[in-house]
């Protein structure tokens, strides 16, 4: 409960600034104006629209990027082979900038959805190939070699020690992944578009509307905290063993 | 002739043979020889302790007989299935106690047995109530427990353990001694225990030998009954002295200071 005072004053002093007229309008909007806009937004289905639309975008980039990011890692971590062909290169390409892409990728795939969830799926793809790779390695090889004394089969080794001692390292990286998919997004949704909360922001610039850039952001903070406490608590559910 | 494919059918009614043959094996990493020309026979429900220092190529001949290192050709020949024991139990901190142990029968088809055996293997350990607890729940000898338990349920010729019980306090090291021995004797496979503890090799089997520089130097076998191999009892101190000596570990002189004082202390 403490921890909600600092928070709710400075909310409660910056509404007391604009009402007393100490702040333009048009650099900031007062807490109780954002509010109405959002149920504004909410009541006429345009912001519904908009999340759906990003999030949609999330989704797929995330999806791609971490199968791939997934793949590459456990191919990097169970053979030699592997290791030496796939980790190289993605040590390099992890070291560029991956916002700084979306040059390249406007002008390969110009403006529409090929862009944009390329971006943040190639964001997504490195933290769950980076922490998944780092957990295969640091699996334990006296429990593997414990697994090879009872007999199982190679297949069987992956699925009973290899999957689940890289589990907890593979759920760090998802956590990671969706916050530079989100971040992604919103670099993505600068790009020229005719939906989702970019584009929403983007019309709202146009017309100075701050506090429909204010609820766009905050939709967006909103989206990034829900789906890291979704992963949260599937670590919970899925690390059980460690308590 | 033993059998070289390991299967659950010939462990179980003993083939004629001894179950583990080793002819003439050598190992070697880099330029250290481990092993040299060791040969080595166990007969079917034969209890055997490898007794020895550290880096005497103990261990070294339990991982070629389980074919942890795979041994070269012909050298190392074991009929029947093989399990081991480590010295840490090496149980999936992700799998619960009683999937720790089914994952030993993953070969066998049917799930619901796979959990079935284990249940009654965890119960002839005594944890029937851990079956559902995760290993990092447990204390270090129940650890140890399932870790035997998982290496007794696939019905194993030959079952090798590591220095199972040196991790183990005292008091512990006791009960799990009393354990094997009546898990030895209900299921009659063979055991080869890997131990540098001189009282556990006498208190647990038939034969012991010494290794020393890779090779087996010395053999003893133990004749008493095993609930009358007192340490006092004249044959198993000279069998103990014997193979301390072949360890090159020399008991202390007693300390004619001490009798000193204890005489003056007693006038």
């Amino acid at each position: 409960m403490r921890r909600w005072v600092s928070p709710i004053a400075i909310i409660v002093i910056w509404q007391l600034l604009c009402m007393g007229g100490f702040i333009d309008p048009r650099t900031m909007a007062a807490p109780s104006d954002i509010a109405q806009t959002a149920v504004g937004l909410i009541k006429d289905g345009t912001l519904g629209a908009e999340t759906l639309v990003s999030l949609q975008r999330v989704v797929l980039g995330l999806v791609i990027g971490g199968f791939i990011g997934l793949s590459l890692a456990v191919v990097a971590g169970l053979s030699r082979i592997g290791d030496d062909a796939i980790d190289p290169p993605m040590q390099m390409l992890r070291t560029l900038p991956h916002l700084g892409l979306i040059s390249l990728f406007i002008t390969w795939f110009g403006l529409g959805e090929t862009p944009k969830v390329t971006l943040i799926a190639m964001g997504a793809c490195f933290p769950l190939y980076l922490n998944t790779l780092g957990g295969i390695r640091g699996i334990d090889r006296k429990v593997l070699e414990a697994a090879r004394s009872m007999h199982l089969t190679h297949r069987q080794q992956i699925r009973h020690v290899v999957i689940p001692g890289a589990l907890p390292q593979t759920l760090t990286g998802l956590r990671q992944s969706l916050g530079i998919a989100w971040l992604s997004l919103i670099v993505a949704e600068t790009i020229p578009t005719d939906a989702g909360l970019g584009h929403l922001i983007n019309e709202a610039r146009e017309f100075l509307q701050v506090d429909v850039i204010v609820v766009g952001l905050a939709v967006y903070a909103a989206l990034g905290l829900t789906t890291d406490a979704i992963v949260r608590h599937l670590e919970r559910k899925a690390l059980a063993w460690r308590a | 002739m033993a059998s070289l494919t390991p299967s659950r059918a010939t462990s179980a009614a003993a083939p004629s043979g001894p179950v583990a043959r080793v002819r003439n094996h050598d190992r070697s990493f880099g330029d250290t020889h481990v092993l040299r020309s060791v040969d080595l026979d166990i007969e079917p429900g034969e209890f055997v302790a490898l007794l020895g220092r550290s880096g005497c190529g103990k261990s070294t001949l339990l991982r070629s007989l389980a074919h942890l290192d795979p041994p070269p050709v012909g050298e190392v020949e074991v009929s029947g299935r093989t399990s081991v024991a480590f010295q840490e139990p090496r149980l999936l901190p992700w799998r619960k106690v009683q999937e720790n142990v089914a994952l030993a029968l993953l070969n066998s088809p049917e799930r619901k047995q796979r959990f079935e055996l284990a249940e009654q293997t965890l119960t002839e350990v005594g944890l029937t109530d851990k079956l559902d607890a995760w290993p990092l729940q447990l204390s270090g000898g129940q650890a140890q427990r399932v870790s035997l338990a998982r290496a007794l349920v696939s019905n194993p010729a030959l079952m090798l353990l590591d220095e199972p019980f040196s991790a183990l306090d005292a008091l512990t090291r006791i009960d799990m001694h009393q354990l094997v021995i009546e898990l030895w004797r209900r299921h009659s496979m063979a055991i080869l225990i890997v131990t540098h503890d001189v009282d556990e090799a006498i208190a647990l089997a038939d034969r012991v030998l010494v290794m020393d520089g890779g090779r087996i130097a010395r053999e003893w076998s133990i004749e008493p009954r095993r609930d009358d191999r007192a340490p006092s009892k004249p044959e198993i101190a000279r069998i103990r002295a014997e193979m301390l000596s072949a360890l090159g570990v020399h008991p202390t002189p007693a300390n004619p200071n001490r009798k000193a004082v204890h005489k003056q202390g007693a006038a």
